[in-house]
């Protein structure tokens, strides 16, 4: 699987009450999910991300709230891929859960930069930023979530499971 | 083993297990509320199947959005309700006969020492103060929770909390956990369990004991600790819906790392906005200027949050230009503060008297923030846009700093009233 889009940056400890604050959690549709991405931190952020977009961010991105919403805004925006220094472990599970691609990849928040072209070679972990020249090597995924990632969440990984009788 | 490692074994059916190993686990409990249930019945009827594997193990909650404030949140709770009926699933506590989640599983006795029980709710690692190990997942990945009855966990790795010492009049469990989040960082236990032992937690209430566990999500934690105890076993004398057998640590099990505080010298302590990472004693921000108080959540709504707060008003009035917001956990919680003449002392003293629920906590009813409020709370998060207005300011403290703040309208140590 490979990503592509313009990075679009923020810092540390993203909060999932920011991501998708808590009056949108009665919204169920990802398109209408999407609209209110990062409401609680840019006004800008849905219009940057709408023709695709790779989110990077700094340590400890999703962290809070258990709601699933968040990624499936993000999602929902345009968001292909998060790559963050580190993940809370909700969030992280939730993104593979809903087909988000996620990656933990130490250094990336002083390589990358707001706009930068970024590429992703999901099950190589590869990530080059073009605009920089740049090549960085992304923490692994465990071969069961790159599996869930391919069917597209973990609802379609258990439908294709159950139909293989596995 | 540490008990995170031994309830997982268990779970897993493994002699023994470590911190890194994956293992496929089997969920003694599995629980959704009217938030985040929504969005796993929408998963469930994607996957396709007749039923769930185990419907006496999956309990239902509403509790954010009650009774519902808009349409689209009665609509959502209608669907979670028919998923209800359809799979004939016991353990339903509708509006009016259970409250917050959290308070509700204990007290109904849907939590049992050395279980594994998993939320659609952060805040599910509040059930670790009875010894169980719980942890918050997804919406999506609870549908598949539903199907399978199992899922995966990485085993974490263990921080022991040692408390010395017994904590001080006024001092409650909150200001504990607030201090170790403020020494540990809000990411310092990611991906990792706390286990709370020593002299302040063992002589600490069951009530204390849920506000260490369910805020040690704030640091990050897969899930909070406290061994079960005499304590543990007397709450759940006449409430447990199944036997157990308490797990507790082995003698030398190993931790990544302890932690030791004082708490005889650990005063109130307060988060200043907008995260949890600074932490104050409240002798530095006491005579700051607050609108609104909320002592409710899953975090410090029980009976003794409630006791402590109407203690400091008891006979008083709250300033004139304050607002202060009660919302009890429970409606055990809050039958309780009737029959103590509590309800009446918050009332006397200019305070309202909401429902049983999440409450103002989540920003969308019953007494969200404008743009410039600034509130001091009760409850576990002060992110920005939390309870409302992005541009208001929320401070977090016990209910005892957050009552005796209400009597002049500023922040005030609880410590030098009444």
């Amino acid at each position: 699987m490979i990503l592509s889009g313009k990075a679009i940056k923020f810092g540390d400890n993203i909060d999932t009450d920011v991501i998708l604050p808590g009056k949108y959690l009665v919204l169920t549709d990802p398109q209408e999910l999407g609209k209110h991405a990062m409401e609680g931190i840019s006004r800008d952020f849905v219009t940057k991300s709408s023709k695709g977009s790779i989110l990077v961010a700094g340590e400890n991105f999703g962290q809070g709230s258990s709601r699933e919403q968040a990624p499936v805004a993000l999602k929902g925006a345009g968001v292909k891929c998060v790559l963050a220094e580190s993940f809370a472990r909700i969030f992280y599970r939730n993104a593979f859960n809903i087909g988000l691609p996620v990656l933990e990849c130490p250094g990336i928040k002083s390589k990358v930069e707001e706009g930068d072209e970024i590429s992703i070679d999901l099950e190589q972990g590869k990530i080059n930023d073009a605009t920089k020249g740049l090549s960085m090597t992304a923490n692994p995924i465990p071969d069961f979530l790159l599996a869930i990632l391919r069917d597209g969440g973990i609802i379609e990984n258990l439908r294709r499971k159950s139909a293989h009788g596995t | 083993m540490n008990i995170f490692e031994k309830i997982l074994a268990r779970a897993s059916g493994r002699p023994e297990t470590k911190p890194g190993d994956i293992v496929d686990a089997r969920i003694d409990v599995a629980m959704i509320h009217d938030l985040t249930g929504p969005m796993t019945v929408q998963s469930w009827n994607k996957i396709g199947l007749a039923k769930v594997w185990d419907p006496s193990r999956i309990v239902v909650i509403f509790d954010h959005l009650v009774p519902p404030s808009t349409e689209q949140a009665a609509k959502v709770q209608n669907e979670v309700r028919k998923f209800v009926a359809e799979q004939g699933i016991p353990n339903f506590y509708e509006m009016g006969r259970g409250g917050v989640c959290h308070q509700v599983m204990p007290e109904k006795g849907h939590v049992r020492p050395g279980e594994l029980i998993v939320g659609a709710d952060s805040h599910t690692v509040t059930y670790g103060a009875f010894g169980a190990f719980a942890t918050g997942i997804g919406s999506t990945e609870m549908a598949a929770v539903f199907a399978t009855g199992k899922l995966w966990f990485r085993v974490p790795k263990a921080i022991k909390i040692q408390a010395r010492g017994t904590l001080g009049e006024f001092v409650m469990g909150k200001d504990l956990v607030l201090d170790v989040i403020g020494k540990l960082g809000i990411s310092g236990a990611n991906y990792r369990g706390l286990e709370f032992t020593g002299e302040a937690v063992d002589r600490m209430s069951i009530d204390g004991r849920m506000t260490l566990c369910n805020m040690s999500i704030e640091a990050g934690a897969k899930a909070g600790i406290v061994l079960p105890d005499h304590r543990t076993i007397n709450y759940l004398q006449g409430r447990a819906k199944a036997s157990f057998t308490p797990i507790v640590s082995d003698q030398g099990a190993a931790y990544e790392r302890e932690l030791v505080l004082d708490a005889a010298a650990l005063g109130p302590q307060v988060a200043l906005p907008s995260s949890l990472e600074q932490i104050r004693p409240v002798e530095e921000v006491v005579g700051t200027k607050v609108d609104q108080g909320f002592v409710g959540s899953c975090t410090n709504g029980r009976i003794e949050d409630y006791r402590v707060a109407a203690r400091i008003l008891r006979g008083k009035k709250i300033g004139r230009n304050v607002r202060l917001i009660i919302t009890p956990a429970s409606q055990e919680v809050y039958r309780q503060c009737l029959r103590e003449g509590l309800l009446e002392t918050f009332i006397e003293s200019n305070a309202i008297v909401t429902n049983p629920g999440c409450g103002s906590c989540i920003g969308i009813h019953l007494g969200v923030l404008g743009p410039g409020d600034v509130c001091i709370s009760s409850s576990n998060r002060n992110f920005i846009g939390r309870m409302g207005s992005v541009e208001a300011k929320i401070f977090l403290a016990s209910p005892a700093t957050v009552a005796a703040s209400m009597l002049r309208g500023e922040i005030t140590d609880p410590r030098t009233v009444s």
